[in-house]
């Protein structure tokens, strides 16, 4: 187990950053095992013949929960415990297969306080295999902003995502 | 988005409430185990319970399981056929008579954090429906959808919100 202890702070984070590169080499394992992890039993996703002969895909591919919990995983890698994530926003565009290395990238497009004085960073994140964009997210967190804010105590109207 | 000549019974939809339900089975850790091991996700506030009080007041689980907890069983008791999840979608395929769908677009915005032993239920919402369009798949029309996700206190935990083209191929 490898364990995340960064913290990083609001102040720290500006616009044009890049986020650390996690390069996966996917496996067949790798993408059931994110299916049913999702509770998604589509044989798409872990049925060669059915992928191939039903949906004319060239393999079992990678289903959109899976893909959130990768960005999830790859944003607080970056952010530590104490980001806490607002909204994503996905675009797919191609498919992840077995024998995949898919690349996760990210570049801070915008850096904000909102009314409530909570700290924001919004991502662009983007899901590549061999270069070629698969997926585009855009995500928004919270970062704290002094040593004694911690975003996931933000309730109500302290909280808008 | 709206169009005006939408059927009676699609525009009786627009955001109203529909098939409001529970999860099958409470929020659990084994879950967030598998799902944090599939991703190789080690931040601590889903394996270490002594920083997950510290900063989280106790364990949660990941933000981006929401939908996880609603994905209903491939099989269970009394069940002759699976279950569909987000009827309203295809309900909106069967009323249009389009045989084909994609989903375009995803949105997922995070509220109350999640946390072990919650109840949630969910809601859906249409919120609008477009006049027909055509694109390279096919002739149809594009929809949003809301998912409410709500906790047992009736706390909002997330919205999610899907765009969809339901078309038919072949009239492009």
């Amino acid at each position: 187990m490898t364990t995340t202890t960064t913290k990083l702070m609001f102040a720290d984070v500006k616009v044009g950053d890049a986020l650390p590169e996690l390069a996966y080499p996917v496996s067949a394992t790798t993408i059931v095992l994110g299916a049913l992890a999702a509770r998604d039993w589509r044989p798409m996703h872990h049925d060669y013949d059915f992928a191939v002969n039903r949906n004319g895909t060239k393999d079992i591919f990678m289903n959109t929960p899976n893909q959130a919990a990768w960005f999830e995983r790859f944003l607080t890698d970056w952010s530590g415990p104490t980001g806490r994530l607002g909204r994503m926003k996905f675009r797919m565009k191609g498919s992840v297969f077995p024998g995949d290395t898919m690349v996760l990238s990210a570049t801070v497009e915008q850096v904000e306080t909102d009314d409530a004085g909570c700290g924001w960073a919004t991502v662009l994140v983007r899901l590549t295999v061999d270069g070629e964009l698969m997926t585009d997210c855009t995500a928004r967190i919270a970062l704290p902003t002094t040593d004694d804010d911690n975003p996931w105590t933000r309730r109500g109207d302290q909280w808008k995502p | 988005m709206t169009d005006r000549d939408l059927p009676s019974e699609v525009e009786k939809l627009i955001d109203r409430v529909q098939y409001e339900e529970a999860g099958e089975f409470p929020v659990e850790r084994g879950y967030v185990y598998t799902s944090c091991s599939s991703v190789e996700n080690g931040n601590p506030l889903f394996w270490d319970d002594d920083v997950a009080q510290q900063i989280t007041n106790g364990p949660i689980a990941p933000p981006t399981m929401i939908s996880v907890w609603f994905r209903p069983h491939q099989w269970s008791p009394g069940r002759t056929e699976p279950a569909v999840p987000l009827q309203s979608h295809f309900d909106l395929k069967r009323i249009f008579e389009l045989p084909e769908a994609v989903m375009t677009d995803n949105t997922i915005v995070f509220h109350e954090p999640v946390r072990p032993g919650d109840c949630l239920r969910t809601r859906q919402i249409l919120r609008s429906v477009s006049e027909p369009k055509t694109t390279k798949l096919g002739t149809g029309r594009f929809w949003v959808i809301e998912v409410e996700y709500l906790n047992q206190n009736d706390e909002l935990v997330g919205v999610e919100s899907y765009t969809g083209f339901g078309y038919r191929r072949g009239e492009s």
